[in-house]
């Protein structure tokens, strides 16, 4: 494959001199990065960092004490979730948030719930608009279905799969709501190597065919540096490097961080 | 049988009759977003002109190959038809094959032009394209992951057919003209058949072959135009293309692509086809799959389904075969078809079956005896590549699991001294592409082709398969011993997984048998059997009395057979270790060595000759990290029963 020079357009979130702390602990402390339009950017940090707490600012769900959070040019003190979300900012979660008991389409759809427009009288009816927007909606969530390659789960019930392919569906959900950024929060936690390749496939494939902004955390090294365009790295709260994966690689205080030092 | 107009001798030509004659009519659907899409007749001419225009404009010309590479997708389809048309030839892959493997065929077949399905295949032939120079032209069907890719070789489907709407502007008619210049004994398509040793040899079938056989199967089942038909097996395989291209042409009925390979068993329930295909592995993982959630299930519905599988086993295949069948199960059978048959034939999509074929390996009685006891016409048949699969078929009515039928029309048989099969057929294919050696070894200088299978024909002149004629070997009195034909039918049962025969010029028949760990494990877990690993299971005696039962119905089988009931298993041991291919025992597709074997174990040979009941063996093995070691162990050498022929009146 031509790995041809990536180019990435303006800074599409900032977060800015960020500090959140609950009662006397401190998860983050002036904290500030930038993600480029159309990149994939990491946060790594070994155990405890503050990478989820860095995700939950950004999406709406910390406050932070201090410091700013500008996305698309808006610049707040705190986000609202919902705000987050009708401004095109996606996630998915560690612990999936998924309706178990549901299929996968309907779950899928479900991830589209902010863009449905006609009013729920109308959808219970299935008149007019309210059809044509479901076939609209449904054709959407086909398509994701069919670029997840899990037609063959469509209407199993979410419960039912292996955590593989919960965690792909999850992807989906998010994916469904057409985002601006995605945030995943360790889209590979708990897989098997061939679960991640497959994982990294369709992360670099949402990049690269959605054109959708990718933030994650994760863990596994590896994985980070090979898929990301650019790496942040959190310790204690702090950001201790900021860099190509090459840079980082080579960052002391991040070797430090990862592999201990001596005192 | 659809009345294609006589002049109709390629698939092109055939093409066009249907645009015309039924062209408002669905031809092929493919489940994409969830929907089934069809197209017409008439759509389906349309798209295969526009690309035969495009193929033309990028410099095809008649005689060329074209590579075809994918799962069954109407796009691949119509690239066939499309090559077809313009008098040239297609080349259909694996989708699985590995870039290396696929080396060979570019470089015999000389390739210059490619369609493959998506980027996976197009970064295969990317891989292979410094050994194959020739190689120009890749067109690809799904756009998925293509944006970066820099390279003039490719170009999307799209492209192709908007290049061919302007050069079929530009040339008016060509596309009639060059479908007309086909001719039937023309090149159709040329399918490589994986041979054991040495490189693949590509087998030349022209349109005769093809439309000939597809015209004796519809005569023989009454295929209509109205069948629905399952595209799911790989387009290489002879199979796929005798029963899903050459026969949906001829025939004119629809064919159905589902939507991925872990999707076939939903979309062939929406689809609910009436004339189905399938090898007996796909049959055996769809009983599996019975067989589990049945486990699952609360224990009234499971009895329910055991007792009703008992009718059914017992009457179920007699009453397929219109033999007569007392009030009471004739009664008890229709109460199963209302419980149990009717449903699981439903969520096996299976209910509108008329006629289902398996063919590619010998199938289990018990598998084959299921689907046929639910009251679905499966049939086996049997032929090869190189025949079009135009042998032989087994007639309604009168279906014996362990025979394939007597020979269809036109096909004619002999068996050589040898016992191997040789024939001559409509279907017999024109020649090995550019290997004329392997040609004249095939096919003799009066035509037969030697099948190199042995085996002979039953009182009702019912052709009976028994093993590859080179491993058909004589017992010391004369006895006819067919290794292989033993080996199956032990590993036909769930607790044999691996068996070897000895026989050829030794006075008894003696086997080694290899236990299934999975099912012996399950079954010895049942019972409260303690044991600690593979071999100490193996060597229970309760695992022995379990082999032996096996062994004694083999032989109980065996002795029904007039022409095999000498080559009885008098003596058997159960190996302490599975065989395994990285010890050399058995090849990478799982066939068993048996020279390797006999000189690998030769302590264990000669105490099943010599009347010992026990031998000690000691065996190299390799671990899966590459270490080797050593494992000794000894083992109980059993007589099993054999019984007395019996003079068995024709059935």
């Amino acid at each position: 494959m031509s790995t041809a020079a990536r180019s990435f357009g303006p800074v599409i979130l900032g977060v800015e001199d960020v500090s959140l702390a609950f009662g006397g602990v401190k998860a983050l402390t002036e904290v500030s990065f930038d993600v480029r339009e159309h990149e994939i950017r990491a946060i790594i940090g070994p155990n405890g960092a503050g990478k989820s707490s860095m995700l939950n600012v950004i999406n709406g769900v910390y406050h932070p004490q201090k410091g700013h959070v500008t996305f698309l040019g808006e610049r707040r003190h705190a986000m609202d979730p919902h705000h987050a979300a009708r401004m095109g900012i996606a996630r998915t979660f560690q612990s999936l948030a998924l309706f178990k008991g549901m299929s996968v389409l309907d779950n899928m759809l479900a991830g589209r719930n902010l863009m449905m427009r006609t009013n729920i009288l109308l959808q219970a009816l299935r008149v007019g608009p309210a059809l044509r927007e479901e076939v609209r909606h449904r054709r959407r969530v086909e398509e994701i279905i069919d670029f997840l390659e899990i037609q063959h789960v469509r209407k199993t019930p979410v419960g039912r799969l292996p955590y593989g392919l919960q965690k792909r569906v999850d992807l989906g959900r998010a994916l469904a709501a057409e985002p601006k950024v995605l945030l995943l929060d360790e889209p590979m936690a708990g897989m098997n190597v061939e679960e991640k390749q497959d994982m990294c496939r369709f992360i670099v494939d949402v990049n690269d065919e959605f054109g959708t902004t990718i933030v994650l955390i994760e863990h596994d090294m590896g994985v980070v540096m090979d898929l990301s365009d650019r790496v942040a790295v959190l310790d204690y709260g702090k950001l201790i490097g900021d860099g190509t994966p090459d840079e980082v690689r080579a960052n002391q205080s991040v070797i430090d961080a990862y592999l201990g030092v001596k005192h | 049988m659809a009345s294609a107009p006589a002049v109709a001798d390629t698939f092109p030509k055939l093409l066009l009759a249907h645009a015309g004659e039924r062209g408002g009519r669905p031809a092929i659907r493919e489940k994409d977003l969830g929907i089934w899409q069809s197209w017409t007749w008439s759509q389906v001419a349309e798209e295969v002109r526009l690309l035969a225009a495009g193929l033309a404009s990028r410099g095809f010309r008649r005689g060329m190959h074209l590579a075809v590479v994918g799962d069954n997708r109407p796009r691949l389809y119509w690239a066939q038809l499309a090559t077809q048309a313009l008098g040239g030839i297609p080349v259909p892959f694996y989708q699985d094959a590995p870039a290396p493997e696929m080396v060979y065929v570019f470089q015999n077949a000389e390739i210059e032009f490619a369609i493959v399905e998506d980027q996976e295949q197009a970064d295969k032939l990317f891989e292979i394209l410094p050994q194959c120079p020739k190689l120009k032209h890749v067109f690809y069907d799904d756009p998925r992951g293509f944006r970066n890719y820099r390279r003039e070789e490719l170009a999307d489907y799209e492209t192709l057919r908007a290049e061919g709407e302007a050069y079929a502007k530009a040339n008016p008619g060509f596309f009639e003209e060059s479908v007309g210049k086909g001719k039937g004994a023309d090149t159709a398509i040329m399918l490589y058949t994986s041979g054991t040793t040495g490189n693949p040899k590509g087998v030349v079938l022209s349109y005769d072959n093809l439309v000939l056989t597809s015209r004796a199967y519809a005569e023989l089942e009454g295929l209509r135009d109205d069948e629905e038909v399952l595209a799911y097996l790989p387009m290489a395989w002879i199979g796929q293309n005798l029963f899903s291209y050459a026969q949906w042409l001829v025939t004119g009925f629809r064919i159905n692509c589902p939507e991925s390979a872990e999707t076939v068993i939903t979309d062939m329930r929406e689809i609910g086809p009436t004339y189905y295909f399938a090898p007996p592995r796909v049959l055996e993982a769809l009983l599996t799959q019975v067989t589990i959630r049945m486990e699952d299930a609360g224990r009234f519905k499971r009895w329910l389904f055991h007792y009703f599988m008992g009718v059914a086993r017992r009457v179920g295949a007699r009453l397929l075969d219109g033999e007569l069948v007392s009030g009471r199960d004739r009664l008890l059978y229709g109460l199963g078809g209302i419980f149990i048959y009717g449903p699981l034939r439903n969520s096996l999509g299976m209910t509108r079956i008329r006629v289902a074929y398996t063919a590619g390996e010998a199938i289990g009685p018990d598998l084959f005896v299921f689907y046929r006891s639910l009251g679905v016409n499966l049939k086996q048949i049997y032929g090869q590549t190189e025949t079009c699969v135009m042998v032989c078929v087994q007639p309604n009515g009168q279906v014996k699991p362990d025979t394939v039928g007597p020979p269809m029309k036109g096909v004619e048989i002999r068996l050589l001294d040898s016992g191997e099969i040789v024939l001559k057929s409509p279907g017999l294919f024109v020649e090995y592409h550019q290997n004329e050696q392997a040609t004249r070894e095939a096919k003799d200088s009066e035509g037969w082709y030697h099948t190199g299978d042995a085996g002979y024909f039953d009182a009702d002149g019912h052709l009976k398969i028994i093993d590859r004629a080179k491993d058909v070997g004589k017992l010391q009195d004369g006895t006819l011993f067919a290794p292989k034909y033993l080996e199956n039918k032990l590993k036909f049962f769930a607790a044999i997984k691996e068996a070897v025969a000895f026989g050829d010029a030794r006075p008894e028949v003696a086997a080694m048998i290899n236990i299934d760990m999975q099912a012996v494990g399950d079954w010895a877990e049942r019972r409260g059997i303690a044991y600690a690993g593979y071999q100490d299971l193996a060597a229970k005696p309760q695992v022995y009395e379990l082999v032996r039962e096996c062994v004694e119905k083999v032989n109980a089988d065996l002795a029904a057979d007039p022409k095999l009931s000498g080559s009885q298993i008098r003596r058997f041991v159960v190996l302490h270790k599975e065989l395994d291919a990285d010890d050399g025992e058995l090849t990478r597709t799982r066939k068993v060595r048996r020279r390797y074997i006999a000189e690998k174990y030769e302590s264990v040979v000669h105490a099943l000759y010599t009347g010992a009941d026990h031998c000690w063996v000691e065996a190299q093995v390799r671990f899966e990290d590459g270490r080797t070691g050593t494992v000794r162990a000894q083992l109980a050498v059993q007589e099993a029963k054999t019984f007395p022929p019996a003079a068995r009146m024709a059935a």
